[in-house]
């Protein structure tokens, strides 16, 4: 369990802003934190992290990492962090970089071979291209084996067949180490994938909690968009702009449809 | 001609330049290190200070420096040079080390940090090894630099053979005795070396921007 309760003064685009955050997170959980730029996601994320100084408290597995006598050093919070740019030691070779962290020869070659990174152990990062490094940041992420995973918009730099994949060795990893991952995204077919609740952030709060279909399935009126799921009742969920639709489709309807088609959608007036 | 040249003030200026380069080395390294980091006030007047022998005439310098040598006996001896161009040379090794680790990205260091390292392992392992140029431009340049210098050896170190006679003095002291031919060809030994230096700093940088592939 994470119990956040934070404050801090921020400088955001349009003025001062005062970041207030309180909210329970559950082990095991996927959260991603959602908002339009500048509504404070990373600041949250790295106050988490011990990166950044706040007020008010923080409390993970019974241990306190912030009150205010003292704040736990970053060190000392055993926190996977996969950051924007992925921060790799430009210095080292890829598997150098998970050594580094912790020097656990079986788990680097584990998490290099379900990466599909195992080939590329000798190389330096700046010879890898974005999903590489990508896949990289997030094995370095879990070498500690963290209780905690933090993502910074993992996939905002990639295109998007890579994301697909990548997405889903994120899951993978989330659940193998029984991490609770805490996202910062704004791409909604991330986070429908992902994710199992989504916080939405307004200029330094939270003004939107709750389950991923909840939050997303909210009144909708534009008509194209793209095919993210088919269940086995033919029910297709569309994505319509920044929102999710569900809806029936017949045999026919349904031909050659594959994920990620775009489709439109056509409401028929019914008297 | 050449078989009679003296080279004890090369040796000596190369002695001192070294010692110096290493000195400096290791007290510039935290010092740098806390500037790029730090936030605090302090941190622009910290800067100014270490900045002042690049716009003090080397006389200010060395009439200061003489004036405290003078209670401790240090004047006219090789640990006082020493000491002396330490100020002298400070500011060319701070600036580069500063730079360089100001330039590492700063989510590099954080992972190092998240990943339970402490300042110095991430000093040694993650920082220093990603500016390797700015790193042999700090040491290359500060003992250059140190080698050149002139005007605080001579009003703290005079020229005593063997002790403070190094090279810029000695060809001062040519020159003043009118002695052009030992000057040109001194002066023309300290040209070569002090190009060949700047130029392996330079060619160094050049192909380190270019580098990459397997380790």
């Amino acid at each position: 369990m994470l119990n956040i309760d934070i404050s801090k003064e921020l400088c955001g685009a349009d003025g001062k802003m005062s970041l207030n955050i309180a909210c329970s997170i559950k082990r095991g959980e996927f959260v991603a934190i959602s908002g339009k730029s500048g509504s404070g996601k990373t600041t949250l994320l790295r106050i988490l992290a011990g990166l950044e100084e706040a007020k008010g408290s923080i409390e993970f597995a019974n241990e306190t990492w912030l009150d205010n006598k003292k704040a736990l050093s970053p060190q000392k919070r055993n926190i996977g962090f996969v950051f924007q740019d992925y921060a790799l030691f430009e210095n080292m070779t890829v598997e150098e970089n998970l050594l580094f962290v912790k020097n656990d020869k079986k788990l680097a070659q584990y998490l290099l071979e379900v990466t599909e990174l195992f080939t590329l152990k000798h190389r330096l990062p700046n010879t890898l291209s974005g999903g590489q490094k990508q896949r990289v940041a997030l094995c370095r992420a879990m070498m500690n084996r963290p209780k905690l995973l933090f993502l910074d918009e993992p996939l905002s730099a990639l295109d998007p067949s890579i994301r697909l994949k990548l997405q889903d060795k994120i899951l993978e990893l989330h659940k193998e180490f029984g991490t609770t991952t805490i996202m910062v995204s704004h791409d909604p077919s991330e986070i429908y994938r992902l994710a199992s609740r989504v916080l939405v952030l307004e200029e330094g709060k939270i003004v939107d909690d709750g389950t991923t279909k909840e939050i997303m399935m909210q009144d909708s009126n534009t008509l194209k968009g793209e095919l993210l799921a088919l269940n086995t009742e033919n029910i297709a969920t569309v994505l319509v702009g920044q929102q999710l639709i569900e809806v029936a489709l017949s045999k026919e309807e349904l031909g050659e449809l594959k994920l990620g088609d775009l489709i439109s959608l056509a409401t028929h007036k019914t008297l | 001609m050449l078989q009679n040249l003296d080279l004890t003030p090369f040796i000596l200026s190369f002695k001192l330049a070294g010692i110096t380069t290493l000195i400096l080395f290791l007290l510039s390294l935290p010092l740098a290190w806390y500037l790029a980091q730090t936030k605090s006030k302090v941190k622009p007047f910290i800067e100014a200070i270490t900045a002042l022998p690049i716009v003090l005439p080397p006389s200010v310098l060395g009439f200061y420096i003489l004036m405290v040598f003078a209670e401790v006996d240090l004047n006219f001896t090789f640990t006082g040079l020493v000491i002396a161009s330490c100020f002298y040379s400070l500011p060319f090794m701070v600036q580069p080390l500063q730079g360089g680790f100001e330039s590492l990205n700063k989510n590099m260091i954080e992972a190092s940090y998240l990943a339970g390292k402490s300042q110095i392992v991430t000093l040694f392992r993650v920082a220093l090894p990603n500016i390797k140029p700015a790193l042999l431009t700090a040491l290359i340049i500060t003992f250059a630099h140190t080698v050149g210098e002139f005007g605080v050896i001579l009003m703290i170190g005079g020229s005593i053979p063997d002790e403070t006679k190094v090279a810029s003095i000695a060809i001062y002291e040519m020159v003043e005795i009118m002695d052009y031919s030992a000057a040109h060809i001194y002066s023309a030994i300290m040209l070569l070396i002090s190009f060949v230096v700047l130029f392996s700093v330079y060619f160094f940088n050049h192909t380190q921007k270019r580098i990459g592939g397997i380790k």
